[in-house]
């Protein structure tokens, strides 16, 4: 253990920098609504940023200049009502500036409208269960073998060994690139959640309740995600992959794996 | 019984029980006062021994040392410990000792139902302790105890329910105590206006408490009834909306956030000015600001459910109010920003423990105020960017603040300073290792990585790593603690000031603070007393 330990240590100091999975942000994605996400992050964050640097810098002035040591003389006075008027007005003005772009992204997340293609994804304890409405095909989605050997305890396989560790199914969601994929979420036992950070969709599967929520890749991949509501020993272990493929290698999937194409998708494309 | 009433006559002056009676039967608010923050100190290395069982775990990607199951047991239990054992009553503990004194009170109102509440945690958390040797296990099911999840419970569900109906009983008659001393027993100058804000804020808290442990104690006793009783109320077979539970459960939760944190707030407020030597900025704004995120704190609640599942219009109400919070939050930030401006500041421990409060705690904030943005929160949700938040808001802002406070009031306690070097010592390490580890959860949340999870992908090994180490710096710092306790009463004896010229009337009684203080109402010299304020 302790070997595993400092060859651990070891192998952080040595890629450090070479490194390129550092990820220190939010994924732009690969979705409309996914970029327009990443876009109010940024902006609160700027805003956390500039009013921090500003508050910080006050107080590192006050923590520099007005102490006993360079021998400052303690002021009186212990309130202004100006200043605390000012200081609770901007404030409001600053969070109605947030707000409000938040508000108009939200009503586009929630209009699941007229969409190209619907699954029915249902949480199990320990696997996701896709079922595409019109083309009459479902199947269950679970961890991929070669995580399955490395995650168990003491197992002698190098999680670094295995691609996309812990991130990777059997059979992943495969939807055509461009097609707005309504989602609808249930579960079959306990709460789970669907979570593609590039998709920028995390919604729960809840039993008794059908959930809805949607995305339209932009552009072709894989992308992976995890179940995000704590479900039980496995919790970590059920992860979500959706290969977003073009329209003609989705009929070709679809075909391949015994549903039917439904002409509506087809001709909406 | 004549024996009953010669005792009431020699009631002035007797001195504390000898031996193990005078902890047992104690209706003294300091020994009382002392038990809340002894056994708050031992549920945080309990709580804090889980926490480097889960950063050991992951430490790195694979599984090294314990199952998963094993590992849900311990941030479940690491949560209800540290939420239940450590933060609530060492803030109770302070209360108890430091209230009566500032208030000119002899004691705490109810002085038997004091005992009681105390005495009733170390049975609650005895009880929860057990069920990590029943079969099944420990309750694995995350503090938040969604079900149905948490109906797949061994042998630990029924106890794990009579827990938290034991500590919520315990807070509630804590926060009984506290308003019927603070609204009764102060001195007849001490107006409401010209409380302490550490006064003010445990007032506001102990109002919430009343409000939200009694909705606590249903949401579990529904659980109870679901699960041995055949009701349904959170079951979908049945007809029951498990939705409910969470609505239930965050209305008390979300309160119980700012329960532990108003009266950290309080603390804050009565070090910095005595440190800037200079009085607090805008006392009355600071009250109002905390009866404001209070009143607020109600109307929260869905905002850690945005991806349940709720109409549009919900969601916009409850991102709005969220952001709202800012505002008060705010105001308070600036208050403390103005009170060190043109002060002259020094830098005792006490000091610098509040300080990081302030950096650490707005930064907690900010992304507090991210977290309100519901686009935003539908990719933070649940994330380790939660993690980061939540653990900002609570360790160097809660558990600084009682550190801030333990080390002000200390030499009041014991008569004697404690041992600042170390003290000092205690709180770079502590600052440092808290960033270390809770930093780099922004970036691994952000990045995708769930919470709640025994195993990762491996391009969250880095981040991870450095936070397991944060973690066993951060722990091994709080032995530095332990040291400056047990030496406590080694150092320089303290005078009734302790500090320069703090304001306060527990600064006007003697260092140790007697056993029985203010026997009358005491006269307030109010340039001594009062926070600035007419």
């Amino acid at each position: 253990m302790i070997r595993k330990f400092i060859s651990g240590l070891l192998g952080l100091v040595a890629t450090a920098s070479a490194n390129a999975d550092w990820q220190l942000n939010m994924p732009v994605g690969v979705t409309e609504l996914s970029a327009e996400t990443h876009d109010l992050h940024m902006m609160a964050f700027w805003i956390c940023t500039a009013i921090g640097v500003l508050v910080f810098g006050v107080m590192i002035i006050a923590l520099v200049k007005h102490r006993k040591s360079v021998g400052a003389e303690p002021a009186k006075f212990s309130h202004s009502t100006a200043a605390e008027i000012t200081w609770t007005a901007i404030p409001v003005l600053i969070l109605l500036a947030m707000a409000i772009p938040a508000a108009r992204t939200m009503i586009k997340i929630e209009d699941s409208r007229d969409p190209d293609l619907t699954v029915v994804a249902t949480g199990y304890q320990w696997k996701w269960h896709y079922r595409y409405q019109d083309q009459d095909l479902g199947f269950y989605s679970t961890l991929a073998r070669p995580s399955l050997e490395a995650r168990q305890l003491g197992s002698p396989v190098d999680p670094f060994a295995v691609d996309n560790y812990l991130l990777d199914v059997d059979r992943p969601l495969v939807v055509p690139v461009g097609a707005k994929v309504r989602l609808l979420l249930t579960s079959n036992d306990v709460l789970h959640a669907w979570w593609v950070p590039d998709l920028a969709i995390k919604k729960d599967a809840i039993p008794g309740i059908v959930n809805e929520t949607w995305f339209r890749a932009d552009e072709v991949g894989t992308y992976r995600g995890q179940c995000a509501e704590l479900c039980g020993k496995d919790h970590g272990y059920m992860p979500v992959v959706v290969e977003v493929v073009d329209q003609y290698e989705f009929e070709q999937w679809v075909a391949d794996n015994g549903g039917v194409i439904d002409e509506t998708v087809a001709s909406n494309q | 019984m004549s024996t009953a009433a010669a005792d009431i006559e020699a009631h002035d002056d007797h001195g504390p029980a000898k031996g193990i009676r005078r902890w047992l039967f104690t209706t003294n608010h300091k020994d009382i006062g002392t038990l809340y923050l002894l056994f708050s100190l031992t549920m945080f290395f309990v709580g804090g021994a889980m926490a480097l069982v889960i950063r050991s775990e992951l430490a790195q990607p694979g599984l090294q040392f314990v199952h998963p199951e094993f590992f849900n047991q311990m941030t479940t239990m690491h949560a209800l410990i540290m939420v239940f054992g450590a933060v609530m009553p060492a803030f109770v503990g302070l209360a108890n000792w430091m209230i009566p004194m500032q208030i000119g009170a002899p004691d705490m109102a109810l002085p038997r139902m004091n005992n009681w509440s105390f005495w009733i945690l170390p049975v609650a958390f005895g009880i929860l302790l057990s069920t990590l040797f029943m079969p099944g296990g420990a309750p694995a099911s995350g503090w938040t105890m969604y079900p149905p999840l948490v109906l797949q419970t061994g042998n630990a569900f029924p106890f794990l329910i009579f827990s938290v109906h034991l500590m919520g009983i315990s807070s509630i008659m804590g926060a009984i105590n506290i308003i019927v001393t603070i609204l009764n027993m102060r001195t007849p100058e001490m107006t409401l206006i010209r409380m302490p804000m550490f006064v003010w804020t445990w007032l506001i808290t102990a109002y919430l408490l009343l409000a939200v442990m009694p909705v606590l104690a249903g949401a579990v006793t529904m659980l109870l009834t679901d699960q041995f009783f055949g009701t349904s109320f959170f079951l979908a077979a049945g007809g029951g909306d498990p939705v409910m539970f969470q609505h239930i459960f965050w209305f008390f939760g979300h309160p119980e956030v700012y329960i532990m944190i108003l009266p950290a707030f309080g603390v804050v407020s009565e070090i910095l000015p005595t440190f800037s030597r200079k009085p607090l900025f805008g006392h009355d704004s600071m009250v109002y600001a905390t009866a404001s995120i209070a009143f607020l704190s109600f109307i929260v609640w869905a905002h850690h459910m945005f991806t349940v599942g709720m109409p549009l219009s919900g969601q916009m109400f409850f991102m709005f109010a969220t952001m709202l919070i800012a505002v008060p939050t705010g105001v308070k930030v600036f208050n403390w920003v103005a009170t060190m401006w043109k002060g002259s500041m020094t830098f005792e421990t006490p000091m610098l423990f509040a300080l990081g409060f302030i950096f650490l705690f707005t930064i907690g904030g900010f992304s507090g105020l991210m977290l309100a943005i519901v686009p935003s929160d539908i990719q933070y949700h649940d994330s380790y960017f939660v993690v980061a938040h939540f653990h900002y808001v609570l360790v160097p802002g809660s558990i600084f603040a009682i550190m801030a406070a333990a080390y002000y009031w200390l030499p009041k306690w014991t008569g004697h300073m404690y041992n600042e070097k170390a003290g000092k010592l205690h709180f770079w390490m502590s600052t440092i290792f808290v960033n270390l580890t809770f930093f780099p959860m922004h970036f691994l949340g952000l990045a995708g990585m769930p919470r709640r999870i025994p195993d990762y992908s491996t391009q969250f090994a880095d981040f991870n790593f450095i936070a397991s180490v944060g973690a066993f710096g951060f722990g091994l710092s709080q032995l530095i603690f332990l040291y400056v306790l047990v030496t406590a009463k080694r150092g320089a004896e303290a005078s009734d000031m302790v500090w320069d010229h703090p304001r306060g009337l527990e600064w006007t009684v003697p260092s140790p603070a007697p056993y029985h203080t203010f026997d009358e109402p005491v006269h307030i010299d109010r340039t001594v007393a009062f926070p600035e304020n007419p």
